[in-house]
């Protein structure tokens, strides 16, 4: 029973006018790294912040650790590591006392934060900038600080809030790296980006929310293989006939205008098909991704 | 309110610890601003402004408004450091977003924030204390009572302070509250002329007002005197005053981070 650290059940959350989140029901397991996906304002941030107990939901039922959220807020937040999407560190200190001012909201000992900070500082290979000034440093370097300051109290569940969110690869990579370093280590991960490379890289289970609501959850390959097969078709430009041929096939598709994909589920042959029919030059054959079953799910309009 | 608990002490060590990294700038305002006004009201309006009669003694102009800089002091240092300062760290810095993902509850960290704001104050108050001691115008030992007096009004003023920064929607609109509350209180508290110059109504605004009686406490306790009922009653009032105000600045601030 104690094996879910998160149990979410028909949490909603309204503001105002605006159901940020319509009823959305997860349960994360022990040791699990968990993704929450979906475009801009899909209720990803404020379903996070339900988790920590800094949005009071409207309703549902919403244990951590088994703890009820708005009873057992201090225990529960004593033991999990929030990673921000904003930068929130303090611009007039520098790097190590950024991580001491923070220990001392979790009630830790001066000697105990400070083992913890060269720890850390290593851990995100920053030993070097301790004494920097926040200000002084890369986006990068702000967001590996922000990150170590999350591990400080040794949560047994770590937050994170799209976490790569304008990073340059190099760092992308590197916090990956220490994402798998912690779930080796048995820690519980849940964490909202909307780069599918990374949630399907990373995630064992995900939900793609939009509108509030949740679309789909599962694994990241078994829903590619669902959603989408193994692989897609891409055309560029499209012919007529080639669209005629997907009508007349009844192929599941998108129509981009400039380009095509067709959704080949499990079939070889098709895109020998296409490929000598329809467009012999400007035509790829691809392994299906986390990207295209996100489109076809939460379509291709702009948000925002 | 059951939410707040000794964690705010962590919120008040935050702003210590960047106390320490810049006081040399915060340091002068309060060690210069006192010797300012003692050197233009007591060199250059000397001439100008014959002594006064002050509870049946004649006292020099420099010393009757000398309690009154330390007051406003008070005011200032708490109310600019939990408007203008809290601010900066509430919506451009994310500070109390941060701090509010540990076991810390928005509540302690408005009390650290307003502990914060009267710690200015008493510090306000003990340089301005130990600068005018100089020129003779603070009665020891009776003045050192100023320092629990810095701490009340400190509390005071930065709770009124926090719940303007729960209602303003940018840090432009602090013009308001200042130009609308602690302007006219600077110079209509009994700072710069005694009370019964002015009208009776405009008396009667005044004894309103929380900065005419800490201007009044502090006058007395700078001229050594500590007993009387109007101190009685003026401390009431100011105990009155910051714990109202504390009281709606959680529930302004609750309403303005918590959604």
């Amino acid at each position: 029973m104690n094996e879910d650290v998160i149990r979410a059940r028909e949490l909603r959350k309204v503001f105002n006018d605006l159901t940020a989140v319509d009823g959305v029901s997860f349960c994360v397991k022990k040791g699990e790294l968990f993704g929450i996906l979906g475009p801009n304002g899909a209720g990803k941030t404020t379903t996070i912040r339900m988790l920590y107990g800094f949005s009071p939901m409207t309703s549902g039922d919403l244990a951590v650790f088994g703890l009820d959220i708005g009873v057992h807020w201090r225990a529960i937040r004593s033991r999990i590591g929030v990673c921000h999407q904003e930068n929130n560190l303090d611009p007039d200190l520098s790097v190590r006392e950024n991580l001491e001012v923070f220990g001392r909201y979790f009630g830790m000992r001066p000697a105990r934060t400070r083992e913890q900070a060269d720890r850390l500082l290593k851990f995100i290979g920053m030993e070097q900038r301790a004494d920097a000034k926040t200000p002084e440093l890369s986006g990068g370097m702000m967001r590996r600080v922000i990150l170590a300051r999350s591990l400080l109290n040794d949560p047994e569940l770590l937050i994170l809030d799209e976490p790569t969110t304008g990073l340059d690869p190099q760092s992308r990579h590197l916090v990956w790296e220490r994402l798998d370093e912690l779930k080796r280590r048995g820690v519980t991960i849940l964490l909202t980006t909307h780069y599918m490379e990374e949630a399907g890289r990373l995630c064992d289970r995900l939900i793609i929310i939009d509108h509030g609501r949740i679309l789909v959850e599962g694994k990241p390959r078994d829903l590619v293989a669902k959603f989408v097969g193994r692989q897609v078709v891409e055309s560029s430009p499209v012919r007529d006939d080639l669209r005629a041929f997907v009508e007349e096939r009844g192929l599941e598709h998108e129509d981009l205008g400039v380009r095509m994909i067709v959704y080949c589920k499990d079939d070889e042959t098709l895109y020998r098909e296409i490929h000598e029919k329809y467009c012999q030059e400007n035509c790829i054959l691809r392994t299906a991704t986390l990207e295209d079953v996100f489109l076809k799910l939460t379509g291709r309009e702009l948000r925002e | 309110m059951s939410a707040i608990t000794s964690k705010f002490v962590a919120v008040w060590r935050r702003n210590w610890t960047v106390h320490l990294r810049t006081w040399k700038v915060g340091f002068l305002p309060p060690l210069l601003e006192p010797i300012l006004y003692v050197v233009a009201f007591g060199v250059g309006f000397k001439l100008m402004i014959p002594n006064l009669t002050f509870h049946g003694e004649e006292i020099s102009y420099v010393a009757f408004i000398a309690p009154a800089l330390i007051a406003v002091g008070i005011m200032n240092s708490a109310f600019f450091e939990t408007t203008y300062a809290s601010f900066v760290r509430m919506y451009y810095q994310k500070t109390f977003d941060a701090i509010m993902s540990t076991p810390v509850s928005v509540e302690e960290v408005i009390t650290g924030e307003i502990v914060w704001g009267a710690t200015r104050s008493l510090m306000t108050a003990a340089i301005m204390l130990g600068v005018l001691s100089l020129f003779g115008l603070v009665h020891w030992p009776t003045g050192l009572l100023l320092l629990p007096l810095a701490v009340l009004g400190g509390i005071g003023f930065g709770s009124i302070g926090m719940m303007f920064t729960g209602w303003v929607t940018s840090i432009d609109l602090f013009t308001l509250p200042t130009f609308l509350f602690v302007t006219p209180m600077f110079l209509f508290s009994g700072t710069f002329f005694p009370l019964d110059t002015l009208p009776g109504w405009a008396q009667q605004v005044a004894l309103a007002l929380p900065l005419t009686h800490l201007t009044l406490v502090a006058r007395e306790l700078c001229l050594g005197r500590t007993g009387g009922w109007p101190v009685l009653v003026s401390l009431v009032y100011l105990i009155g005053f910051a714990a109202v105000c504390f009281f709606v600045s959680l529930v302004t601030m609750r309403r303005r981070l918590i959604h």
